[in-house]
């Protein structure tokens, strides 16, 4: 029986997933085109995807965008670490003992809600508009979601496999090490992965405001000069360094837990 | 002096929004010698795996106690290796660091965790299989792992909970003769809980049948087959009589719970 390539769950062969995928990249890029060059935008609003390229090579050439890019670069890994190395060691901390669950998940829960953004300027009051408020803003936006989510996976350890450890002679510290961390691992540098990339949404937000310097300071100057090749252009490099480092976490996390059924 | 002395253990659990406690033990005495393999057979929730918690320690009997060797029982310990009906084997490390998980906390040296942990994989037949993931291994083989290295730590009693329960026919009938031929030849007190009767003869040197909820032992039978035993024992007429005893027994409390269940 031949069955339509749309049964539900039906798998893909691998090669026809990366044609389709890149199939809708070229749809993209020719509606683009079509939109612009076809005279159906005016420049004004919309630059051309050729337009858009120039502007690049222009930003890179003229402008020290590469400069820009490593700016913005810092600010989300820099505001991340600091976020991670809180938030991951007190998730765990939350995860593991009832007590400090009660104890901080409340208040976190709430300050989760509150967006990073509306921090902004309060941020610039507290600290300028220098790296720290920029990178308090990355901080603020990802600490939060950080801790909850490393609380839920640990707090979620098989009690079985827990069980049999201390049948093996463990004890309440071991249980932590050597049962929930090695455990939780994978799914906390999966998080990582997730949360990173709303930490790129954060960043250009606090860019577009009080910045010199940066992607998200790019857009902003070049709307001033109504220039939507280089605008184009900066949030494409966005997507592309987010599609790169996700790519790169994946391939990491495949490679540091080869144990992990990834179903 | 009994090795494994079970006194007086109860288990109540409290009730849920204002109905009655739930009592799942009645008042529970057992007294196990050295290196006797007791199977304890009961149908289905009449409290025979909250028993085997209770001595392994992850469970508090709300009354009564537990003495291994004179001692009282007050949390798990290294001296009480269990194996579980499901698969407790820990994802991320492979068969020998499965083993070793428990030899480590002993405070083995590296070199002693693996060649203690390689003699057990040789014992329970996974040679070969020492740097496979759990994930890579068939159920029957997750089972052994587990059972070698619920050995490895040289416990004073091994505790099983319905272990070949989630395995099909086949492989139970060959784990049985696994776990046999290993205490045969090793010697260990074994407190073995299931609800199947040819697994609970084939293996026992006493079987202690447990009533429906509440649990209670309703009786406890010697099983006077020789050793070492082979498969075709089940096939015996004295194996047949002990079956015919045995299912009498159980189907009672199978009613019983049935009608508990409705």
């Amino acid at each position: 029986m031949k069955r339509s390539p749309f049964t539900p769950l039906r798998p893909l062969s691998p090669g026809v997933r990366v044609a389709l995928g890149i199939a809708f990249f070229v749809a993209f890029v020719a509606l683009w085109a079509q939109a612009t060059y076809g005279g159906w935008v005016r420049p004004l609003f919309l630059a051309s995807p050729g337009s858009a390229v120039v502007a690049g090579v222009t930003l890179f050439t003229e402008y020290g965008f590469a400069f820009d890019i490593a700016v913005t670069i810092w600010r989300v890994v820099g505001g991340f670490i600091v976020a991670a190395v809180i938030a991951v060691p007190l998730g765990i901390a939350m995860g593991a003992f009832k007590p400090v669950e009660a104890f901080f998940e409340p208040f976190i829960s709430f300050a989760r809600y509150l967006p990073a953004s509306a921090f902004i300027p309060l941020l610039i009051l507290w600290a300028g508009i220098g790296e720290t408020q920029k990178l308090a803003v990355i901080f603020i936006g990802s600490f939060f979601q950080l801790v909850l989510m490393v609380a839920v996976i640990v707090g979620a350890t098989r009690i079985d496999l827990v069980e049999a450890a201390y049948t093996l002679g463990a004890r309440p510290s071991g249980i932590v090490r050597r049962v929930m961390l090695p455990n939780a691992a994978p799914q906390i540098a999966e998080t990582l992965r997730l949360v990173l990339g709303w930490a790129w949404t954060y960043v250009i937000v606090a860019e577009l405001i009080g910045a010199q310097t940066g992607i998200g300071h790019m857009i902003m100057d070049s709307q001033r000069l109504l220039d939507t090749g280089q605008m184009i252009f900066g949030i494409v490099t966005i997507g592309v360094i987010g599609l790169v480092t996700d790519l790169l976490f994946k391939e990491a996390n495949r490679r540091l837990f080869p144990w992990f059924q990834a179903s | 002096m009994s090795k494994l002395a079970i006194r007086g253990v109860t288990r109540v659990f409290p009730g849920v929004r204002g109905r009655a406690p739930v009592k799942a033990l009645e008042p529970i005495d057992l007294d196990v010698a050295d290196n006797d393999f007791i199977c304890i057979l009961g149908p289905s929730g009449c409290g025979k795996s909250t028993l085997l918690r209770i001595v392994a320690g992850l469970a508090e009997p709300s009354a009564g106690e537990v003495r291994l060797d004179g001692r009282a029982i007050s949390g798990p310990g290294p001296d009480r290796g269990m194996v579980f009906q499901s698969y407790t084997l820990f994802p991320w490390l492979t068969v020998r660091g499965n083993i070793c998980f428990g030899l480590n906390e002993k405070g083995l040296s590296k070199a002693e965790q693996r060649a203690r942990a390689d003699e057990f994989i040789g014992r329970v037949g996974l040679t070969g299989f020492e740097d496979h993931f759990p994930r890579q291994l068939s159920g029957g083989m997750q089972q052994r792992t587990a059972l070698a290295r619920a050995l490895a730590t040289d416990p004073e009693l091994l505790l099983l909970d319905e272990p070949f329960g989630a395995l099909d026919n086949q492989t139970r009938a060959l784990m049985q003769e696994l776990l046999l031929g290993i205490w045969e030849a090793h010697r260990k007190t074994v407190l073995f809980v299931t609800h199947d009767i040819d697994e609970a003869i084939f293996l026992a040197t006493r079987v202690v049948v447990m009533s429906a909820r509440p649990g209670r032992i309703k009786c406890d039978i010697p099983i006077a087959l020789d050793h070492p035993r082979r498969y075709t024992v089940k096939t015996t007429p004295e194996f047949a009589a002990y079956k015919a005893r045995l299912t009498d027994e159980i189907r009672d409390e199978a009613i019983r719970a049935i009608a508990l269940e409705a």
